[in-house]
Formats: structure tokens, C-alpha cells, sequence
């Protein structure tokens, strides 16, 4: 009873713009082809095309009343209580088919509309049920925009919700207050946090000058709409849909990777990141800073929060990505913290292979930006390595500016040397944001600076508040399934667990899905996001999928869960566009080379040099060339040892890029033109 | 191998009596063994006798045969050599021209006819009687869940155990799965070294890997080997060298092979030359790409120039069936060598021969530049190259 009171009590503002909101969403509709639209709307010319058969008919007059019923609003209808099924003129076959839809109709409609409007319906979809039942529905929702009082059960339900949406824009904080009760139980997830995003918060936020507030408001529109139909055949639901439905009131996950060159002080800065936004608790804390004294390194205290295993412990340093998350103003944030030693690049590629943005960070330390950024140290193949994996947003930590006295100087010869080698590597000037900091202190992460000589001339933001200028990318959560394993391990319940990030698509649980390259069938019957269960994950989450129908040892890292109707491509041999970066020995036919796809690591050799081209024009060169030297564009062939799944770049970007390694250095970044059947 | 008799006319017809003594020696059979020559063994064959009353028995004989040779088939594992071919000396069992397989056993002689024995072929005689042949070496590549098992031989390097074992990354509250999934690795990389591995033939034992898996693991192999009191791994532990490479992939090994450590400890030093001679082809071709070619073509028109200080020739081109494709390669190890230049044979079984077969095979570094070629072949160069 509430949610009526509420609609009543509504200020005619807020009418004002629940219509604008209509008004735009049925333009605007994403779901909707043109061709299924058009069902939906009235089109005079296809309605006289129809009456022109019934024209052959015994009575003109009526029909020709009929049409003019038809041209009139469709509310009209309701006066006439029955239908002459005569009049129509239709076969005996095709008049029970009508009478079986119209039964059907109204076990689902009840009395609440007029026979005309079904049948009508009904002939117009060749009576096909479903199809007649949409138009119907979406047809009412049309008049409900404009004939308020007549409005049927059904609209009851989805006319709060357009305004909860709107709501935060109004910031009229009583509108605001019921609507989320009303929506309570489709928000699952998150419904906390909901409360304490305060309205007028957002509007000040800089993602609200961000494309991303476009898209919301327009996946809002299309919710309410396709509320009606999920009712009736469930699992036709537009993905945007459900993606809003799920996430559209919740903040949204942001992935981002940590990179820099070994001893840069990674870890510590996450760890102490962590620490000051209370993800960490003080007894955990405290535990690290004994043990870690105990072994006389008291300095990694706070990359013991990631680093876990005992080895990278005693070792000091990162062998594989750490995982946690925090929470800004507007995101959800999942730090991946990669290791920056040489050895362990291929597990900072798995981690940067998942992640939407970067942050480098640099040692400020006299000496020590100089070693890792110059010729072998990691700042450079990090940055590099991000770029081609598709991350184009960067935040520079220049970490440990408390042992130069927090000196401008250093800080500026840093930010300059760095912001040429970054433009270099392909980063927009706009995109990239140098912070200065200390992760031991904690200078700067989360609070804002405090140091004197710092305050002197820095003015700019704090990085946690840099982390919430990232713009999130656009999901693409429409197209078929695609998710890379990274991980396979058992979990705690039955059947195995892989883990990865969901490139494409969205998965549900109990979904059917095609383990690939293998092609074997599997059911989901589990899903986790960050260890909590859901029902339904989307394309850019990392999850973790339970399982069950394939053998734990059939599945290993690097494999692709695949839609099973749009099946990811499998091979081993494939074009690929190569950009090659410098190397000491130039690139011939048949160079064997280590291909890094996603979390997949392959033996591969080029079979074929095809052709050589122009750096900045994409110019064609040389055909043929015998060898490729530094820096080089060129087109390559390229056969892999075992098959392995693989997309075309302009088909799915995450799967359709490629790193070659030699000998522990990346020598060429590479995205897929073409694939050849095996 | 032993070289029982040599008999080889002025024309370079001929025969030649060999006896292998280990298992690499049929490597070089294989690589000597051409279609077409005959080959006369000792052999089992299996021989139905039938009486005058007509019922048959049946019994196996061992007899001497003599094949012209019609296919060779070769097991890189097992190193067992098979010849089929149609029997050409008449024989108390075997009818002229009934076919016949021969699998050629180890220390059993055998006799080789060729109607030419070429520079190639005897060259390989005399490398595979070499006496000075030295003792294998073992290598274990390894990386996180990956692992190869290998044996260097002087023309050979055998992939004797491939362990790929999926390993759980480390994740919050999970650090057990990955230190469990790294013990189940540790413990298969070592049933591979003591099942594959003869501690008393190979010289020492080359472990490989980046990061600190190499580390770990040898640590893992001598506790457990005190654990469960395993004599041998103790005994040679000295065996062992801890080397660094960049990954568990088989080509992997060419970083090893590299190391000077490595060198210093394997006197053959085949494989390594090898791996150095093609680096600095590599190296060439960076540095002055018109001092560097490859692909039968080029290479061609640089031995006319007499341009070629060192040619490398993978020997899989001297293995095709095609007779005067084989003679044209050795023309040009020939005419090369008449020129001075320096020609080495690649073992097409190592992992610097796999990478020249690659490339096209043959590769050649120059004396002096020759752009012309470079500018001459744009056209057409791949297509006559490809194999």
C-alpha cells in the first residue's frame, strides 16, 4: 500500500520528469531493434494494407468504423465489449489459434483489457502468444505516460523505480527516502552502500561529468520498460537490463593494477593504502609489524597485507598478484598489486591482463628511479606492457619522495623524464596523473598531505582521490560469453573452482557453458565475486565459477569458458599486427618465442614474415621482409604448439591481444587480424 | 659407433660395415641411411614351412638379409631405427624381393651400400666414430607448473619427461592450495629426474629456471632424498648446477647452453657452439643485415660471390628423399668448404637446429655485405624457401 500512497503524494515536478524520462526511453531504447519496435507502434500505412484484405469482406461499413477505431486512441477499444470474429474473415484453422492466444492472454492480463485490443494484437504478431502479449504490455505502458487513472496492476510496480533513478538529480531528500524501500528487494547487493552515497555527493563527483553518468541514466530507462516482459520470458531479458538492474544502484568495480620496477615499493603503498581506509584490522596489523620485526625487516610490514606466502616474505618481494579491494566515493576498487621482479613479468601480465587501469609506481630515491626507469629496469616494460594489454588510464606514484626531503626538483625532473618515455608508449597527457608520496609514512595516500615542505608547492589531489577519477570502461555485457581462467583450485565445497575475469558477456549460475579449447560442456553451479556468492555475474567482474561436468585436471590456466552457442574460436595458427619493441636481435621466420595471451603462457615461433610497415601511417613498406629490427610495424603469421583460444582484435579486444617474450624481455605486442582454421 | 670396414671405390660407390654401440649411433644411421642404398643385417623373421602333407608350421628364424631400402622411419624416444625395404640377396628363407623390415639393434654390426657416398655422408661416418665423444649432460627447465626433463647428447637433445602440473595462485585465506599444488610439482619434477635420468652416464645435471623455483625445488629433492634415505640423489648431489633461465619452455635451454658455467662443465660443447654460431647470425643480421642471409636462394648467389665465411646447414635437408635436392645442398657444403669458409652442420634434434629449420635451413654469415641481394629478393624469396 505504500508504493501507492507514494505515487499520489508525487509533486507534479516529479511527474514532469518521470515523463521526460519515459519520453526518452522509448527512443532511446537500446533493447529495442527498429524492426521490434515498429510492432509496437502504430503505423497507418501497414494497418490499411491490412484492412484492404478484410475490404474483400461482406461489410465495408463496419470495417471502415473499425479503422477509425483503430486511428483513434487505443483506450477506445474498452467501449466495445465484444468482437465480431466474423468480421475479421479468417479460416476455421486460424480462428482457434486466435481463441487458444486470447485464452492465454487472459489467464495472464485477467478482464483488465477488451477482447478488440486482444485480438488485434494477437493478428497483428500472427498469433504468435508471447510477441502479442509484449506489444500489448508495451502498448499500455504507452497510454499509462498518458492516461494516469486507467493504469493497470502492473505499472504499479516499475512507476517508482524510473524516479529512483532520477531521484539523486532532484535531490529532494523525501522523494528520495521511499523509493528506497520500494526498491528494496531488486537490490540485492549493495543496498548499504546505496545509504551512504547521500545524494547530494554525486551530482559533485566528477564521474557525473564522466560518458559513464550517460549511460546509467539510459540503462535506467530501459529497466523499467523491460521489467514487464521479465515477468513473461525470463531469459530473453536484454543484458544491459539486468546489468542495471543489478549494479545500476550499486557503485561500480574498478580494476586496477599496481606496477613498477622492483623495490619501487609496491606493495608497501597498497598495504598502507589499505590500512588507513580500515580494510585492515589493527590485531592483523600489529601481528605483522612483530613478525616482521622478529625477522629484521620491519620496513615490510605493510606488504605483508599482500604478500602472504611465506616465501615472498622472507624474500621481500612480490611473486605473484596480490589481491584486495576498497572503497572510494563512487567505486568499488580491486587493487591487483603485481610483482616487479623480471622473473615473475608473466604473473604481472596475467594481473595487468585483467585490470582497467594502472598505477606505476616510481622510486623517488636518488639512484633508484634511475636504475628502474633506464635500459632493463621494469618501470619501462611495465608501462609498456600495460599499454598494449589495452589500459590507457595511468596514475604515477612517485613513491619514497619523504628520503629526498619531498624536494620539487626531484619531483619535477621525474614527472618530465617520465612524461616523454609515457607519451612515447602511447598515453594520452590527459590521461596520466603524477602523485607525489610515500608509502612507508603514508604521505599523501588518503589524507591529505600534511608535510610542510611538501604543502609548499604541491596543491593536487591525494592518490586515493586520484583512484576515484578514473573513469570505469564500458562493459560489454551484450556480447556472448567469454571468460579467461587465471586460476583453478579447489574450493571449499564440492566440484573445483576457476577464477577469472569475465571478459564479454554476462554468466549466471546453473548457466551451461563450453569449456574451450577442449570443448567440453560444464554447468556453473557456483558463483563468487570476491568471495561473496551471487547469482549473476557480468562482463568485466573477476569471479570465481564453481564447476561442475569437467575433470579438474581437463582445465587449466589459460582455457576460455565460452558461450556455447557463439563458441570462441580455437587455434593454433593466426594473424597478428605486431609493434616490435627493442630488441637485440631483429625477429626472422621462425623465431621461437613465448606468447602470452591472457593468463595463457605458449611456446610459439613466427612462421611467416608478411609484410613491413609504416610506423605512423600503417603504410605498407616491404612485402616479405627477411627480419624485423626495432620498432618496427609488421604483419606477421604466427603458430602456437598447442591450439589455443583466440578472437579477432576488432571482435573482442581483451582476447584478441598478444605479447611475445624472449628470454625474460618483451620483444613485440600484437593484436590479432585474423584467424586460420586449423 | 665402431667402423668395422671401409670399402668405397674411386667413383664413391661402395659399402661400409658399422656397429652401433649406443643408443645416439642410430641417430647417425638414420642421418646416413638414404632410400635407395642397401642396407644387410642380422634379423628375426618369421618363416611358414609347409610338409608334403600339407599342414603348415611355422617358426622364427634369425637370418642375415640384405634390403634396398624404400622407408626409414626413426623413433626420437625409443632411438630405435626401422628400415623397410624389398630384399635383394637370394637367402635360404626369404624370397628375392619379399619385403622385409629391419630394426637395426645395437651392437650388432650392419652393413651400409651406397651406390655415391658424398662428403656429407662420409663426414658423418667419421663423426660418429669418433672416439672422443663424451658423456651426456641432463637438463631440467623448469617454471612455476611446468618442467621439461631433457638430455643433451652430443647430436641430440631428448625430451625425456614433460611435467605439466596446474598450480593454485595464492589467494586471501588460500596460501595452502599454492604451497600444496608447488610440493605435488616438486615431487613429479623429481620422479621424473630419478625415473629418466642414469646418475652414472650424464656428467652433471643442469637445473634451470627463473626466479627462485630452482632453488626451492633442489632444496625439496636433497630433504626428501635424506628423508627417504635415496643414496644416489645424495651421492651425486655435486652433479647438480643451478642455473638461471627465463622459462620452463623447451627453447629455453638455448639461454642455458649459454651460461659459461654450463660450458665450462660440459667439454662437448657441440650443442653450445651451436647456440652461439646462430646468435651471431642473429646478431648480424642486426647489426649489418647485408652480411647475413638466409633461405636457400640467397645463400645460393652468396657461395657464387665466395662470400660465405660461415654456413650453417641444418642436416634435415640432407635427409630429404628427394635425391638431387640433397645433391645440390652438398654441392654447396662443398664448394663452401673449397672456399674457406667454415661449414657446421646443425643437429635438426636440437633446439638451435629446430630453430634454423625455421629458417628455411640453411643460413650463412658473409665476409663482406652483399646489399644487393638484399634489394634483389623481394619478390618470390619466401615462396621458394618455404618447406
Amino acid at each position: 500500500m505504500a508504493r501507492h500512497r507514494n505515487i499520489r503524494n508525487r509533486s507534479y515536478s516529479d511527474d514532469y520528469d518521470y515523463e521526460d524520462v519515459y519520453g526518452h526511453s522509448v527512443e532511446d531504447d537500446v533493447c529495442l531493434s527498429p524492426s521490434e519496435a515498429a510492432q509496437f507502434l502504430y503505423d497507418r500505412s501497414r494497418n490499411q494494407h491490412a484492412i484492404s484484405q478484410f475490404l474483400k469482406s461482406d461489410d465495408i461499413l463496419e470495417e471502415s468504423e473499425h479503422d477509425d477505431d483503430v486511428d483513434n486512441t487505443r483506450p477506445n477499444f474498452e467501449r466495445r465489449e465484444s468482437m465480431d470474429l466474423r468480421g475479421l474473415n479468417l479460416s476455421e484453422d486460424d480462428e482457434t489459434k486466435l481463441m487458444s492466444c486470447l485464452d492465454e492472454l487472459r489467464n495472464v492480463l485477467g478482464d483488465t483489457l477488451s477482447d478488440s485490443i486482444l485480438v488485434h494484437e494477437v493478428l497483428k504478431h500472427k498469433f504468435d502468444y508471447s510477441k502479442a502479449l509484449d506489444g500489448i504490455l508495451n502498448n499500455n505502458k504507452q497510454e499509462n505516460a498518458n492516461f494516469k487513472p486507467e493504469k493497470p496492476k502492473v505499472v504499479i510496480d516499475s512507476a517508482p523505480i524510473p524516479i529512483l533513478e532520477k531521484a539523486p538529480i532532484i535531490s529532494t531528500i523525501s522523494v528520495d527516502k521511499p523509493i528506497l524501500i520500494a526498491s528494496k528487494p531488486e537490490a540485492v547487493k549493495g543496498f548499504k552502500i546505496n545509504d551512504d552515497t547521500s545524494p547530494n555527493s554525486r551530482p559533485q563527483t566528477p564521474r557525473d561529468q564522466s560518458p559513464a553518468v550517460e549511460r546509467i541514466s539510459s540503462r535506467n530507462d530501459n529497466f523499467d520498460e523491460l521489467r514487464f516482459t521479465s515477468k513473461v520470458k525470463e531469459n530473453k531479458v536484454d543484458p544491459h537490463t539486468k546489468f542495471s538492474n543489478e549494479r545500476g544502484s550499486d557503485k561500480e568495480y574498478l580494476y586496477i593494477v599496481v606496477i613498477g620496477h622492483v623495490d619501487a615499493g609496491k606493495s608497501t603503498l597498497m598495504g598502507h593504502l589499505l590500512c588507513e581506509l580500515g580494510e585492515v584490522s589493527k590485531r592483523t596489523l600489529h601481528k605483522y609489524e612483530q613478525e616482521s620485526k622478529k625477522i629484521g625487516k620491519q620496513s615490510f610490514m605493510y606488504a605483508w597485507v599482500l604478500d602472504e606466502t611465506g616465501e615472498e616474505r622472507v624474500r621481500g618481494i612480490t611473486m605473484d598478484i596480490g589481491r584486495a579491494q576498497f572503497e572510494t566515493k563512487t567505486k568499488k576498487v580491486i587493487i591487483l598489486d603485481a610483482p616487479g621482479h623480471a622473473d615473475f613479468i608473466p604473473n604481472m601480465i596475467t594481473g595487468a591482463g585483467q585490470a582497467d587501469v594502472a598505477l606505476l609506481v616510481v622510486d623517488a630515491t636518488r639512484g633508484e628511479f634511475e636504475s628502474g626507469f633506464d635500459l632493463g629496469g621494469q618501470t619501462r616494460e611495465h608501462a609498456l606492457l600495460v599499454r598494449s594489454l589495452g589500459v590507457n588510464q595511468l596514475a604515477v606514484a612517485v613513491n619514497k619522495l619523504d628520503t629526498t626531503n619531498w624536494s620539487q626538483e626531484r619531483f619535477n625532473e621525474i614527472v618530465k623524464k617520465l612524461k616523454v618515455f609515457l607519451k612515447q608508449a602511447g598515453f594520452k597527457d590527459s590521461d596520466v596523473t603524477f602523485v607525489p608520496c610515500s608509502g612507508l609514512t603514508g604521505e599523501n595516500l588518503v589524507k591529505p598531505p600534511s608535510e610542510p615542505e611538501l604543502l609548499e608547492w604541491y596543491k593536487g589531489p591525494n592518490l586515493l582521490e586520484v583512484i576515484d577519477k578514473f573513469n570505469v570502461p564500458e562493459r560489454p555485457v551484450s556480447k556472448p560469453l567469454r571468460m579467461s581462467i587465471n586460476d583453478v583450485f579447489k574450493g571449499t565445497g564440492s566440484g573445483f573452482c576457476v577464477a577469472g575475469r569475465i571478459e564479454n558477456g554476462i554468466l549466471n549460475k546453473g548457466d551451461k557453458i563450453l569449456v574451450c579449447p577442449s570443448k567440453e560442456t560444464a554447468e556453473v553451479r557456483n558463483l563468487a565475486i570476491n568471495e561473496l556468492s551471487t547469482n549473476i555475474a557480468f562482463a568485466g567482474d573477476q569471479v570465481s565459477v564453481t564447476l561442475s561436468g569437467v575433470e579438474m585436471q581437463n582445465v587449466s590456466v589459460g582455457y576460455v569458458l565460452s558461450d556455447p552457442v557463439n563458441i570462441v574460436p580455437v587455434t593454433s595458427h593466426f594473424e597478428a599486427r605486431l609493434v616490435v619493441f627493442n630488441v637485440k636481435v631483429p625477429i626472422t621466420k621462425g623465431y621461437p618465442v613465448l606468447l602470452h595471451h591472457q593468463s595463457l603462457v605458449e611456446s610459439a615461433h613466427i612462421s611467416k614474415l608478411k609484410a613491413l610497415l609504416n610506423k605512423s601511417t600503417g603504410e605498407l613498406l616491404k612485402k616479405k621482409p627477411r627480419c624485423l629490427g626495432n620498432n618496427s610495424v609488421a604483419v606477421v603469421d604466427i603458430k602456437v604448439c598447442r591450439p589455443i583460444c583466440i578472437e579477432r582484435y576488432k571482435d573482442v579486444k581483451e582476447l584478441g591481444r598478444v605479447m611475445l617474450r624472449v628470454s625474460g624481455v618483451t620483444i613485440a605486442a600484437g593484436l590479432v587480424t585474423d584467424i586460420y582454421v586449423d | 659407433m665402431k667402423l668395422v670396414f671401409k670399402n668405397i671405390d674411386k667413383d664413391g660407390s661402395g659399402s661400409i660395415g658399422l656397429i652401433p654401440e649406443e643408443s645416439e649411433d642410430m641417430w647417425h644411421a638414420y642421418n646416413l641411411i638414404a632410400e635407395g642404398d642397401s642396407v644387410t643385417a642380422s634379423t628375426v623373421r618369421k618363416v611358414q614351412n609347409e610338409s608334403s602333407t600339407g599342414s603348415s608350421t611355422s617358426s622364427r628364424v634369425r637370418t642375415t638379409l640384405t634390403i634396398s631400402v624404400e622407408n626409414i622411419d626413426f623413433d626420437t624416444q625409443a632411438c630405435v631405427l626401422r628400415l623397410k625395404g624389398r630384399n635383394i640377396v637370394e637367402n635360404q628363407y626369404v624370397k628375392m624381393g619379399a619385403y622385409h623390415t629391419l630394426d637395426l639393434e645395437l651392437n650388432r654390426k650392419f652393413t651400409l651400400r651406397k651406390v655415391l657416398w658424398d662428403s656429407v655422408a662420409l663426414e658423418r661416418v667419421d663423426m660418429a666414430c669418433d672416439p672422443a665423444s663424451s658423456a651426456d649432460v641432463a637438463a631440467v627447465v623448469m617454471q612455476e607448473g611446468l618442467a621439461h626433463v631433457c638430455l643433451i647428447t652430443p647430436s641430440m637433445t631428448l625430451v625425456r619427461s614433460k611435467i605439466d602440473i596446474t598450480i593454485p595462485r595464492k589467494r586471501k585465506g588460500f596460501v595452502q592450495q599454492h604451497e600444496k599444488g608447488l610440493m605435488k610439482f616438486y615431487e613429479a619434477v623429481m620422479q621424473g629426474i630419478l625415473r629418466h635420468i642414469d646418475f652414472s652416464v650424464v656428467k652433471c645435471i643442469i637445473v634451470a629456471s627463473p626466479g627462485f623455483v630452482k632453488d626451492q625445488f633442489f632444496d625439496y629433492m636433497m630433504q626428501q632424498a635424506i628423508k627417504t634415505d635415496n643414496k644416489l640423489l645424495m651421492e651425486n648431489k655435486s652433479k647438480f648446477l643451478l642455473v638461471k633461465a627465463s622459462s620452463g619452455f623447451k627453447h629455453s635451454l638455448k639461454e642455458v647452453l649459454q651460461e659459461p658455467s654450463v660450458i665450462a662443465k660440459i667439454s662437448d660443447t657441440k650443442a653450445a657452439s651451436e647456440v652461439k654460431l646462430l646468435e651471431s647470425f642473429y646478431t648480424m643480421l642486426q647489426l649489418e643485415p647485408a652480411k647475413a642471409f638466409y633461405g636457400k636462394k640467397d645463400v645460393l648467389r652468396a657461395n657464387e660471390a665466395l662470400a660465405i665465411e660461415t654456413l650453417m646447414i641444418s642436416d634435415k635437408l640432407f635427409r630429404c628423399q628427394d635425391i638431387l635436392k640433397r645433391k645440390e645442398y652438398v654441392g654447396l657444403v662443398d664448394s663452401a668448404r673449397e672456399n674457406g669458409a667454415d661449414v657446421r652442420i646443425f643437429s635438426s634434434m636440437h633446439v638451435s637446429g629446430e630453430q634454423l629449420d625455421q629458417l628455411t635451413g640453411v643460413a650463412a654469415i658473409l665476409r663482406f655485405p652483399m646489399p644487393e641481394l638484399e634489394d634483389s629478393d623481394v619478390e618470390g624469396n619466401s615462396d621458394s624457401d618455404s618447406d
